[in-house]
C-alpha cells in the first residue's frame, strides 16, 4: 500500500488525554454523549477535569484511558496501532470520530481544530470521518433492515434526492462490500458474522469518507473470513482511496495490513514504526515483548527462540506507576526510568521510540 | 449408482441466481404480517374489536335503558328478554354491562395510551440524556411512587370532584389515573435504555451523524418494544381493576352510570342470592383481559423481526 503514501497529514493527534471519571458502584454508568462535542462548547477545554473532581471527590481517582499521545496520520496511509486489552486503543479511536469528547489536547483533521469546529464544518468532518466496530453482532440495529442500516447515513446527509436514487447507492455499497445487494430487505439476524462485518463497512462506506477508523475489524470473526475482511478493507482502501485507522491486538495482522505501527502501553505511545521496521529493528522492550508473543508457523524455529516474558500485570490506569509507565514490568530497566519519564527520541526512518535504555 | 451423462446440463446464467429480492416491507407491515401468522393474537384482536363494536353500537339497539328500573322484574335470571337478568332494581343487566363496557374500556384505554405515550418519552429522554437530567427526571419519578398509588389516585379524585363540574366523574378518572399509570413504564423504558446506549450500534448511530431525537426514536425506542408492550398491556386491566375499586368506595362513577367493576362490586352484596349479577360484569373483564394479554404476546412477538419465519 505504500505507493499511496503522500506526505500531507489528513489528521494530527497532539497531546491526547482521555480521562474517564471512575465508575461509582450506585450504578451510575458513564454516557458517551455527555462527551460528545455537542454538549460542550469548544473553547474550554478545562472543562471535564472540573467536573471530574466536583463528582468524584479531589484527588483524582480519573481512569487515565489515553494520557498525552500524539500522531500524525498521512493521507491514504493505514496507521496501525497495537497494544494489549485494556491500553486505550479503542478510546483514542472513539475520541478521533467525536464519540468522546477529548480531555486535553487537540484532534486536528486537515487543518481544522475539530474540538473548534462547529455547525456544517462539524457536520461535514463527522461525515468524513467514520469508524468500524469490533463486535458484528452489537453493532446493527437488530431491528432495521439492511438497507434502513446503510440507508440511513444517506438519509442523514441528504445523499440522495429520492427513493430510487437512494435504493441505487443502497445496492451499489452492497455490491462494493461484496454483499448480494439483494439481500437489502433482510434483518441482521440473518446474515453470519463476516457478513454482519460487511454490513458495517457499507454503512461506514455510505457517507463516502476519507478516513476510518476500524476498531478490531477483524477479531471477533472466524479466522477464515479475517483474511476475506483485510483484503477487502485493502481493495476498498484502492478504489476509494481511504485512509485507515486499524486498531488491534494481531500484531501479525497489524504488520500485514498497516504502514506504520504504533505501540500502546497504558494510555501511551511508547514507539511509532514503519510496519517493516517492526520485526526487524524493534526498539522498545515492550514491542520487542509483545513481537516474541507472536508465534512462529517453523517448529523449528518456534522451540529455539527465547520469548521474553512480562512479569506481573498491566498496572491500573487510575495510579499509574511513576517515570516510565513501562518500568514496573521492564527487564531492562535503569534506576532513572523510576523518577523520570522518557521523551520521544527520534532514531531516524520514521522511528519514534520512548526509552531511557537504547 | 451410475450417473449417465444426460442428467447434466449448464445452468443458464439467468438460472443461477436464486436469490429472489425480497418485498420491500416497512417494519409495521413486516409486524403485521407476523402478526397474521399468529392465531391466537388475530382472534383476541378480533375479539377486542367486537367488544369495542357491542360497546359502542349495543346500547343503541337494546329495548332497556341502563338506568330504567322496573320494579316488577327485580333480581331475576337469564331470560329470552333479559339475557343476562335484572338486578335489585330491576335494570336489565345486558344493557348495563354494554354500557360498562364503554367506561371500563375507554379507562383501559386512556391509561394506556398515556402509559405509551408520556411514559415511554419520559423515561426514553430520562435514560438517553443521563446524568443530572437523568436524576432530576427520576428522583420525580420517585417521590410520585412514594406516595401510595391509590392514596393518590383518592387524593386526585377528591380534589377534581371539588373543582370539577358534577358529571365530571369521568374525567377526573382519566386525570387521576394518568398522573400515575406512567410511572412504570418511565422506569421500565430508562433501564432498557440505559443498557442499550452503551451498545455499539448506538456509537455507530452517533458517527454516522444521527441526531439525539433520531437516535431516541428510531434506534433506542424500537428496541425496548418487548416490555413497552407487555407493560401497556398491562396498564389496560389494571386501570379496569382500579376504576373498580375507586367504584367500590364512591368515588368512581356516580350510579346511575355503570361501569363493569362498579356492577361487580354492587353484585358482591347479593351474591349468594343472585350469583349471575356477578358472574356477567365478571366474565366481561376476564375475556377482555385476556384477549389483550394475548394481544400483548403476539404484538410482542411479531415486532421482532428475530422473530420472521
Amino acid at each position: 500500500m505504500a505507493q499511496y503514501l503522500h506526505d500531507t497529514p489528513i489528521l494530527e493527534v497532539k497531546n491526547l488525554k482521555k480521562y474517564f471519571g471512575q465508575r461509582v458502584s450506585t450504578g451510575k454508568t458513564k454516557h458517551p454523549q455527555d462527551e460528545t462535542p455537542d454538549m460542550a462548547s469548544g473553547d474550554k477545554p478545562k472543562i471535564l477535569p472540573e467536573k471530574q473532581k466536583r463528582l468524584f471527590g479531589a484527588g483524582g481517582g480519573a481512569v487515565k484511558a489515553v494520557d498525552g499521545v500524539s500522531f500524525t496520520i498521512k493521507t491514504g496511509e493505514t496507521f496501525g496501532l497495537v497494544g494489549e486489552s485494556g491500553c486505550g486503543k479503542t478510546t483514542i479511536g472513539r475520541t478521533l470520530v467525536g464519540l468522546y469528547k477529548p480531555t486535553e489536547g487537540s484532534v486536528i483533521y486537515k487543518g481544522v481544530d475539530l474540538s473548534k469546529a462547529t455547525g456544517a464544518l462539524r457536520i461535514r468532518n463527522r461525515r468524513q470521518m467514520q469508524m468500524i466496530f469490533q463486535d458484528p453482532y452489537a453493532s446493527l440495529n437488530p431491528r432495521m433492515t439492511v438497507g434502513d442500516i446503510v440507508g440511513e447515513p444517506i438519509d442523514i446527509h441528504g445523499l440522495a434526492s429520492n427513493k430510487n436514487e437512494r435504493q441505487e447507492r443502497i445496492q451499489q455499497i452492497l455490491d462494493l462490500v461484496g454483499l448480494n445487494p439483494e439481500h437489502i430487505n433482510r434483518y441482521p439476524h440473518e446474515f453470519s458474522g463476516g457478513q454482519r462485518q460487511r454490513i458495517g463497512i457499507a454503512r461506514a462506506l455510505a457517507v463516502e469518507p476519507e478516513l476510518i477508523v476500524c476498531d478490531e475489524p477483524v477479531s471477533a470473526v472466524d479466522v477464515s473470513i479475517q483474511a476475506q475482511i483485510i483484503n477487502m478493507l485493502e481493495r476498498l482502501q484502492n478504489e476509494l482511496d481511504l485512509t485507515y485507522m486499524i486498531i488491534a491486538h494481531d500484531l501479525s495482522m497489524i504488520k500485514y495490513v498497516s504502514d506504520r505501527v504504533a505501540v500502546m502501553y497504558l494510555g501511551k505511545i511508547v514507539e511509532l514504526v514503519y510496519s517493516e521496521n517492526l520485526y526487524a529493528n524493534p526498539q522498545h522492550p515492550y514491542t520487542r515483548a509483545l513481537l516474541s508473543a507472536v508465534p512462529i508457523a517453523d517448529p523449528e524455529v518456534e522451540r529455539k527462540r527465547q520469548r521474553i516474558i512480562l512479569e506481573g500485570d498491566v498496572p491500573s490506569p487510575i495510579n499509574p506507576p511513576s517515570g516510565c509507565y513501562f518500568h514496573t514490568r521492564c527487564s531492562s530497566a535503569l534506576p532513572i526510568c523510576r523518577e523520570i519519564e522518557p521523551e520521544k527520541t527520534d532514531l531516524g526512518d520514521g522511528q519514534w521510540v520512548t526509552c531511557h535504555n537504547l | 449408482m451410475k450417473l449417465s451423462k444426460e442428467l447434466f446440463s449448464f445452468l443458464q446464467s439467468k438460472e443461477i441466481q436464486v436469490d429472489i429480492v425480497r418485498p420491500s416491507t416497512t417494519y409495521w407491515q413486516d409486524a403485521w404480517r407476523r402478526l397474521k401468522q399468529n392465531p391466537v393474537a388475530i382472534a383476541s384482536l378480533i375479539l377486542i374489536v367486537l367488544i369495542i363494536l357491542v360497546a359502542i353500537v349495543g346500547p343503541l339497539f337494546s329495548p332497556y335503558s341502563y338506568s330504567a328500573q322496573n320494579f316488577d322484574s327485580t333480581n331475576q335470571g337469564p331470560s329470552a328478554e333479559h339475557w343476562f337478568g335484572t338486578d335489585g332494581l330491576g335494570r336489565d343487566l345486558f344493557t348495563r354491562v354494554l354500557h360498562g363496557a364503554r367506561i371500563s374500556l375507554s379507562i383501559g384505554f386512556v391509561a394506556s395510551l398515556l402509559t405509551l405515550g408520556v411514559g415511554v418519552l419520559y423515561g426514553g429522554i430520562a435514560g438517553f440524556a443521563g446524568g443530572r437530567v437523568d436524576n432530576i427526571m427520576m428522583r420525580f419519578v420517585d417521590i410520585m411512587y412514594s406516595i401510595p398509588f391509590l392514596l393518590w389516585v383518592i387524593m386526585m379524585m377528591v380534589y377534581l370532584k371539588e373543582i370539577l363540574p358534577e358529571n365530571a366523574g369521568l374525567i377526573s378518572i382519566y386525570i387521576a389515573l394518568g398522573l400515575v399509570f406512567w410511572l412504570p413504564m418511565a422506569r421500565i423504558v430508562r433501564g432498557q435504555i440505559l443498557s442499550l446506549k452503551e451498545q455499539e450500534f448506538i456509537l455507530a448511530a452517533h458517527t454516522i451523524g444521527a441526531s439525539r431525537w433520531r437516535i431516541l426514536i428510531r434506534h433506542l425506542i424500537p428496541n425496548c418494544v418487548g416490555p413497552i408492550i407487555v407493560t401497556a398491556t398491562l396498564a389496560i386491566p389494571e386501570a379496569i381493576f382500579t376504576e373498580a375499586f375507586l367504584s367500590f368506595i364512591g368515588l368512581g362513577v356516580s350510579a346511575p352510570k355503570a361501569s363493569w367493576g362498579m356492577l361487580a362490586s354492587d353484585a358482591l352484596t347479593s351474591l349468594k342470592s343472585y350469583p349471575h349479577l356477578l358472574f356477567f360484569p365478571a366474565g366481561a373483564i376476564c375475556i377482555t383481559l385476556l384477549a389483550f394479554n394475548f394481544l400483548g404476546d403476539g404484538l410482542r412477538d411479531s415486532l421482532d423481526p428475530k422473530m420472521r419465519k
